[in-house]
């Protein structure tokens, strides 16, 4: 056990609490309800103390003759004010200190900050990306007024600036909170941010032959308190209050970042970080957040198909399924082969591994992705779920050691029938005339591939936003998926095509929702006992952690 | 550098500017060894450091670049023996408007500088000093340069000075030109090799938290040159100079509506506004009045002769006694100043006629903050170009009924909330300007009414 932190004495507006040793001001006043608003104060960020938004008033013990604190008739020590106004976000609370957060000082400060910050900021909230979401905007509604008292003309600055291929730029919406400056150089360590010139003049710019080009070039936009730096992707494609956020993970790679999808109508617009401190604080990388176009390409596969004769006609699920069942039944005794996804779900993969068992297939893998690990965020494993594709045994410890020998046996013919779960076989070194000799490919997928165009019966899955499930990360956290939107056309839940597959072969399985698929899971794989679906809640658990809680939990029984 | 030689008012009490226009007198080492320079250097290492510090602090010696700080104070600040070196900073960014004393040391007795910062630096265990001079200044910065390559070469400087096995070395940093870099936690962001925004106290007090984060002593360039002649005379003796809490001498530069401007050397509190201006600068031009003096730098709050100031002070019994005076019967000093509403500052004293405009007159001061305020902090980066298109637009006929309250409350909402004094800096002339003289502030923008500004 470590030793129990200290706890310090505050008063907030007139009433003591007590806060641990080495807490913020800012965030103690927070804890009891007392907001104090802030532009450039960032808890993951340094201090620069710059906005002066969060100004207080703020005193500290007054010392008595023994130079102890003098006490006053409640028995708490008397306070003497500081008359200068402190800001509240660069420092540490201490014994005694006492705080008002709502005295006329700090309403007379925070209202004079606000003025200041407007009078050379445009006015031009009704076509600007940050509208519904800008503290500008929140903190005028509070701290502003309704009419200006400044009649001069204001500061032009550089707009429609191309920061880097990502982020655009309005330097007179910047207030200079320096935010995306401190994130470019203390999480994303790359220093190419800056301010050039001087006093209101002063804008943002990056340094001379440095562009904005980081993977994590996107963070700045989600930190930046008004509308000067906006995502190029994003901005002026739809107004934000009308997006509806789904929290989720980020599937581009074994990190597992966590997300707020945001979606209108069926529409996925953007995806941003969303907060947790076990896996990827409040960031995420570009590669990441962008990667979800695909979702909304007219190519996706809408339709069950099957073949006759030479072409794929559309089909319905029924007769897809049926003809899957009845063309596998041909090919067992080890000769077919099973291509799964280390990008499917852990119920998607606990279901393969049925259909591995019903099917007596030996040859079954997944599709390594590897990248290079930036030492940030991105890992080096891109597919999101390896781990889960490991613990079900789809894979082992070596993900795709097993795919040449599949590759050679489909070439020499002992192996005659290929299930592709949204994997493309060109991927495994197959060419399109490897595929013409197969006599059978069920495939799944979400857009069409090789595989695709020359399957037997095709399958049309969903995406990561169109679905939920867990994944389990590259540090051994299980995490959670949500549907954030549906999946289009007649596109069927990955987990509901594998197991109408089983049905088709076995019968009746008895497996109606995704928590009866998560339920078999839990009692047959001992490191996720006791869990469900919505044990893992939206910040995930840590299955090393989860498992020393049962042993302990069953210990103490 | 080829100056009109000026000889000294006989009323004046020279120490620091000894040397200044002294037939004769050149900048070199030469010159000043021959006049018994370097003798301190010699006299402080026979002395220990805390010895130093202690006759420092004894001499009541306050910092002259404008704060007043008590200087001995502000070095105890550094704990000897901690793991970090400590490092020595002359401030040499004279920048405040209507100031001009730490150039004439520079420019003609250098060494006085350089012998005074070496002293200090070995009161306070730095090994390395740096005189950080501003951009504006090269040849100052190229004399500085000369001066300490003489030091070196006479080894008043480098490895085991005079045999006393302190080692020390100083090396002049030129600014690039912008006032903040004075504001000492903006010189040592300067000194970084970074912008000059001021850092926040706390915690980066830079006795503590300094250049690289270690523990850090700022002195102007008057007040190490003052640490020579405490170390001289001793801390008693150079206390009996001036007042009680305000001793020693001081430079003072006068600019404006006098007969005689230029810069002066008096004991502090020596001297008033009137004999200042009547005695020593030879009054004003002819016909004209007295209207109102800045009496330390363009920052310090504006004093008018039409107001009284009750100032009390110590009398020799010990007790306070309090007095009305009008602006030409203040004595000069830290304590009359502040007392009187105002700071002695940097010894910038600007004296202004009843010829002049003062709305024009604040509108000169408020340009130079516009254009100076570094844009770090929120309230001094918009307030001050804010006051700035305020007085200009008055000037020129623009002004609304509603201009001269708006002009107080921009200022109100500076003072007191920016990260560094600069807030103070640019806000106080304002809120004295209008609150002096706001009759002709009203008259500038009488009959016009305001509009309603957009967002």
């Amino acid at each position: 056990m470590s030793a129990p932190t200290e706890l310090l004495n505050v008063q907030i507006d007139g009433v003591w609490h007590q806060f641990p040793k080495g807490t913020r001001v800012i965030e103690a006043c927070r804890r009891v309800g007392k907001f104090i608003p802030h532009y450039c104060y960032h808890p993951k960020l340094s201090s620069p103390g710059n906005c002066r938004m969060c100004l207080i008033e703020m005193g500290m013990p007054k010392p008595g003759p023994d130079r102890k604190p003098e006490l006053g008739a409640d028995g708490r020590p008397v306070i003497s004010w500081i008359p200068r106004p402190q800001i509240s976000c660069a420092q540490d609370i201490a014994e005694g200190m006492a705080i008002r957060t709502d005295s006329p000082l700090a309403k007379e400060c925070r209202n004079g900050v606000m003025e200041f910050l407007l009078i050379n900021h445009p006015l031009d909230c009704p076509i600007c990306d940050q509208a519904g979401e800008c503290h500008l905007q929140e903190y005028s509604v509070e701290f502003g007024t309704a009419s200006s008292r400044f009649l001069e003309e204001k500061v032009k600055k550089p707009k429609h600036v191309e920061l880097g291929p990502r982020v655009t730029l309005d330097d007179e919406r910047c207030i200079l909170c320096s935010r995306c400056i401190r994130f470019m150089k203390e999480i994303a360590h790359d220093d190419v941010l800056g301010f050039v010139s001087r006093g209101s003049y002063t804008y943002l710019t990056a340094y001379p032959n440095k562009r904005l080009d980081s993977n994590y070039s996107l963070n700045t936009v989600d930190i930046c308190p008004v509308g000067a730096l906006t995502s190029t992707d994003f901005r002026f494609k739809m107004r934000v209050w009308f997006l509806k956020e789904t929290n989720s993970i980020c599937t581009s790679c074994a990190t597992g970042c966590n997300t707020l999808i945001g979606t209108r109508q069926n529409v996925v617009y953007r995806q941003t970080p969303r907060e947790n401190n076990d896996v990827n604080s409040s960031w995420m990388c570009d590669y990441g957040r962008l990667n979800f176009h695909y979702l909304n390409s007219p190519e996706r596969l809408q339709k069950p198909q099957i073949r006759e004769k030479e072409a794929l006609v559309n089909s319905n699920w029924k007769s897809a399924l049926a003809r899957a069942g009845e063309e596998l039944r041909k090919f067992v005794n080890g000769r077919i082969a099973l291509i799964a996804s280390a990008r499917m779900t852990n119920e998607e993969l606990w279901l393969t591994k049925r259909l591995i068992a019903s099917l007596g297939i030996v040859d079954h893998d997944v599709v390594p992705r590897r990248g290079e690990a930036d030492q940030i965020l991105l890992s080096a494993d891109r597919n999101p779920n390896t781990l889960g594709a490991q613990l079900f045994g789809i894979t082992n410890e070596n993900p795709g050691a097993k795919l040449s020998e599949i590759t050679e046996k489909v070439r020499s013919g002992s192996i005659r029938a290929i299930i592709a779960l949204g994997e493309d076989l060109t991927d495994i070194e197959l060419t399109t005339d490897d595929l013409k000799k197969l006599s059978l490919i069920v495939a799944t997928g979400i857009l069409p591939s090789e595989t695709t165009r020359h399957a037997t019966v095709l399958l049309p899955g969903s995406a990561f936003a169109e679905k939920r499930g867990s994944m389990i990360n590259s540090k051994g956290r299980l995490q959670r998926l949500n549907r954030a939107v549906q999946a289009p056309g007649e596109a069927r839940d990955d987990w509901e095509i594998l197991r109408d597959l089983i049905q088709q072969l076995t019968g009746t399985n008895g497996i109606y929702l995704i928590e009866d698929v998560f339920r078999q899971i839990a009692d047959a794989i001992p490191e996720m006992k006791g869990l469900s679906l919505s044990k893992i809640s939206d910040k995930g658990v840590s299955l090393a952690e989860e498992a020393e809680e049962t042993t302990k939990a069953t210990a103490s029984i | 550098m080829a100056s009109t030689v000026r000889t000294p008012h006989p009323r004046e009490k020279r120490i620091i500017f000894r040397n200044i226009d002294r037939p004769g007198w050149t900048n070199d080492i030469d010159c000043y060894l021959r006049d018994g320079g370097y003798a301190e250097l010699k006299k402080a290492f026979a002395m220990k450091p805390e010895q130093i510090v202690n006759e420092v602090k004894a001499s009541g010696l306050r910092g002259r670049g404008g704060a007043g700080f008590p200087c001995g104070v502000k070095w105890g600040f550094i704990k000897p023996g901690g793991p970090k070196p400590v490092y020595l900073i002359c401030n040499a960014d004279e920048s405040e408007p209507g100031t001009f004393k730490d150039r004439y040391i520079i420019h003609q007795d250098p060494h006085q500088l350089v012998e005074g910062t070496i002293i200090s630096c070995y009161a306070v265990n730095a090994r390395l000093a740096y005189i950080y001079i501003r951009g504006e200044f090269p040849l100052g910065a190229k004399i500085l340069e000369r001066a300490l390559a003489e030091a070196r070469e006479h080894g008043f400087l480098g490895k085991n000075i005079l045999g006393s096995g302190f080692d020390c070395e100083i090396y002049v940093h030129r600014g690039a030109g912008a006032y903040i870099c004075g504001e000492e936690t903006g010189l040592i962001e300067s000194m970084e090799g970074k912008r000059p925004y001021p850092r926040i106290k706390p915690p980066y007090f830079p006795a503590v938290l300094g250049l690289y984060l270690c523990p850090t002593i700022v002195n102007n360039v008057e007040t190490l040159c003052n640490v020579k002649h405490i170390v001289r005379m001793g801390g008693a003796e150079y206390a009996k100079m001036g007042r009680p809490n305000n001793t020693g001498t001081r430079l003072l530069c006068v600019s404006g509506d006098v007969q005689r401007p230029g810069y002066y050397e008096f004991e502090v509190g020596g001297i008033t506004f009137g004999q200042l201006i009547y005695d020593i600068c030879d009054g004003l031009r002819p016909g004209r009045k007295l209207r109102a003096v800045i009496p330390g730098g363009s920052s310090a709050k504006v004093l008018s002769v039409a107001d009284r100031y009750k100032i009390k002070s110590r009398q020799p019994d010990g007790s306070m006694l309090e007095k009305e005076m009008g602006l030409e019967e203040l004595p000069i000093d830290f304590d009359t100043l502040a007392a009187a509403g105002s700071m002695a500052g940097s010894g910038g004293v600007i004296v202004m006629d009843d010829s002049r405009d003062m709305v024009w007159a604040l509108n000169n001061i408020n340009e130079f903050y516009a254009h100076e305020s570094c844009g770090q902090c929120t309230p001094c980066r918009e307030g001050s170009l804010w006051m700035k298109k305020i007085t200009e637009r008055m000037l020129h006929g623009g002004g609304t009924k509603q201009d001269t309250d708006t002009l107080k409350s921009v200022a109100d909402n500076i003072a007191g909330r920016t990260i560094c004094a600069f807030g103070e800096a640019c806000s106080w002339p304002t809120q004295s300007f209008v609150a002096k003289f706001r009759d002709d502030f009203v008259a500038k923008s009488a009959g016009k009414e305001n509009g309603t500004g957009s967002h």
